[in-house]
């Protein structure tokens, strides 16, 4: 099936990803043709299957010892961060 | 020359004293700096730091202390965190992404006494399959510089055809280690999932990505395998289960092994390719091996399916990336829904946005039954066809991509086309299998590789059965014209 520009639109606002007026054209037919060539899964006959989310069988997830494994390392790590003040990260503010 | 020197001959020439680390981590840095600038492998050149680790090796050395690895350099793929080092992951968006802290897998080496050289060029966030995805622009081949290297651990192959290191390290999420390494000529492992630890090395698709080594020859690749891999409780999807000796396994006789040629890889193949799988073949009979064809009938689906769970989980994966605690923040954000879009939209690349919209797409409401859980029951059905295989093969046998290297710009703007590319790669990730791709002989000057694909934990006969290969054949000798 074929993509609309609309639908476009909404995937891109779902994903928070800006897309350019300009970029919109192109990624419309290209994802268009992605989903048809995964449309090409329809076909397989799949009743009775138990979807699989795990390349291993028998994997549990694991549990740990409830202990403290790390220490404070926040200025370390902060200083990746566009903005920060007082230890805070700092985006546009949100309630007027 | 010091840099067609295997791993375990420079590890006696350290052990022996006749050579020292740092004069070792010289010679490489020295060509990378000659080297590099034609092929645009390595974005991240550490060479103080790796001055500093080559003196320091040298003087465990010099205490008595051996290792297979001390004091022998290597080149990450830059999707592995390294302490205090860029890790950029091939994107605009990590761009100045200091990382404060290493991989376990970077650790272990570290330990090991393994000299960083520098960071390996990648296609953005290990999404693509020839290395022009990059912010930093694309990799060149050796072999050819007007050809692509493979993706998406392109420039980790790259350098290792071109000599610029002993071993490099890449990952895998749908063929990007066995692809890159049949398109340049190197032996690349990607291990079974779960084998070696995925902390710190940045997520793209959690349930299929592995990580694995470059290396000339199998043996190599096994030396540094054995101490990459094992168990990480770091990882929540590390396999708690010994690592063998591989190197010990090397020289097993493959009299009476069950070779397995994979019907659907052979559809479509062009003859010339087909041919050097066919007297690869024969190298394995005259070993005593067996051959039978064996069919994967559901494998034909495997690309639509990775195009579904990976996008899935990369989506999910890459809304991390918010311009707000690290990485790419855009100028003059107007509100939070204007920094979280336009950081996103221009820190990231056309693929990998591509992906994200793709993967939301298939998880959001109304899409989810039709098709990721669709895909996630074909891909059982991919996997119980490998499971019935290998009731009847020991291992599988076939090539590693459908053509040699193609020309830089052929298929960049055809995403389907490039996706098709991993055709023969993607049902080993879908499955967690082991693979290993080989060189196996040159197509138009270029070199072709012999893929092998075994079960779960089979790393030690697959790079047994390449070693074999290797006994044989010198493929793995050649070395690109200028980089001999």
């Amino acid at each position: 099936m074929s993509l609309t520009r609309q639908d476009v639109e909404k995937i891109a606002h779902l994903a928070r990803l800006s897309i350019t007026a300009q970029e919109m054209p192109v990624y419309v037919t290209r994802l268009s043709s992605i989903v048809n060539f995964v449309d090409e899964l329809s076909r397989a006959e799949t009743g009775g299957v138990e979807p699989m989310a795990h390349p291993l069988d028998g994997q549990h997830q694991r549990l740990r010892p409830d202990v403290v494994s790390e220490s404070d390392h926040h200025e370390k790590y902060q200083k990746n961060a566009p903005s920060v003040q007082s230890g805070l990260y700092v985006v546009p503010r949100v309630i007027e | 020359m010091l840099h067609n020197l295997s791993i375990g001959e420079l590890a006696a020439h350290l052990g022996g004293r006749q050579m020292s680390s740092v004069e070792i981590t010289r010679h490489f840095l020295a060509r990378i700096e000659r080297l590099n600038p034609a092929l645009n492998a390595i974005i991240t050149l550490t060479a103080d730091q790796a001055l500093g680790a080559a003196a320091a090796a040298d003087r465990r050395l010099g205490v008595g202390e051996r290792g297979p690895l001390l004091g022998i350099p290597l080149i990450h793929k830059d999707i592995f965190c390294t302490d205090g080092v860029r890790t950029s992951c091939g994107s605009r968006m990590l761009d100045n992404f200091i990382a404060p802290y290493d991989a376990t897998v970077v650790a272990r080496l570290k330990a090991a006494g393994a000299v960083m050289l520098g960071k390996a060029n990648m296609d953005e966030f290990a999404m693509g399959s020839s290395n022009e995805t990059s912010y930093y622009g694309p990799v060149k081949n050796p072999w050819d510089t007007a050809k692509v290297p493979g993706g998406s651990s392109g420039g980790s192959a790259a350098a290792m055809a071109a000599r610029l290191a002993p071993y490099t390290t890449g990952t895998d999420t749908g063929g990007s280690i066995r692809q890159p390494a049949a398109l340049t000529g190197v032996t690349g492992v990607k291990p079974t999932y779960g084998r070696v630890s995925r902390y710190g090395m940045i997520a793209f698709a959690s349930s299929l990505d592995q990580a694995g080594v470059f290396a000339r020859t199998a043996a190599d690749a096994a030396t540094v395998l054995k101490v990459m891999a094992g168990f990480d409780p770091l990882d929540s999807t590390s396999v708690d289960a010994a690592v063998p000796d591989y190197a010990a396994q090397l020289s097993a006789p493959l009299k009476g092994l069950k070779i397995g040629l994979l019907r659907e890889f052979f559809d479509g193949l062009e003859s010339r390719n087909a041919a050097l799988i066919h007297e690869a073949l024969k190298i394995y009979a005259s070993l005593g091996t067996s051959t039978m064809e064996v069919s994967l009938p559901h494998l034909p689906l495997s690309v639509p399916t990775y195009y579904v769970v990976a996008p899935a989980e990369c989506s999910s994966n890459l809304s991390r990336f918010d311009g707000v605690r690290f990485g790419y923040r855009c100028d003059q954000p107007k509100d939070l829904a204007d920094l979280y879009k336009r950081s996103r939209g221009e820190g990231f690349g056309p693929e990998v946005k591509r992906r994200i919209m793709t993967g939301t797409y298939v998880l959001s409401a109304g899409y989810f039954d039709a098709y990721y859980l669709q895909a996630q029951k074909v891909r059982r059905l991919i996997t119980d066809d490998f499971r019935s295989a290998f009731q009847q093969v020991d291992l599988l046998i076939g090539p590693t991509t459908p053509t040699p290297a193609f020309d830089i710009g052929a298929k960049i703007d055809d995403p389907v086309t490039m996706y098709l590319n991993d055709i023969y790669t993607i049902g080993a990730n879908l499955a967690g299998l082991p693979g290993l791709s080989l060189p196996c002989g040159f197509v138009d000057g270029l070199p072709m590789g012999l893929q092998l694909i075994g079960p779960h934990f089979s790393e030690g006969k697959l790079l047994n059965a390449a070693h074999q290969f290797q006994q044989m054949t010198d493929w793995h000798n050649h070395a690109p014209r200028g980089y001999e």
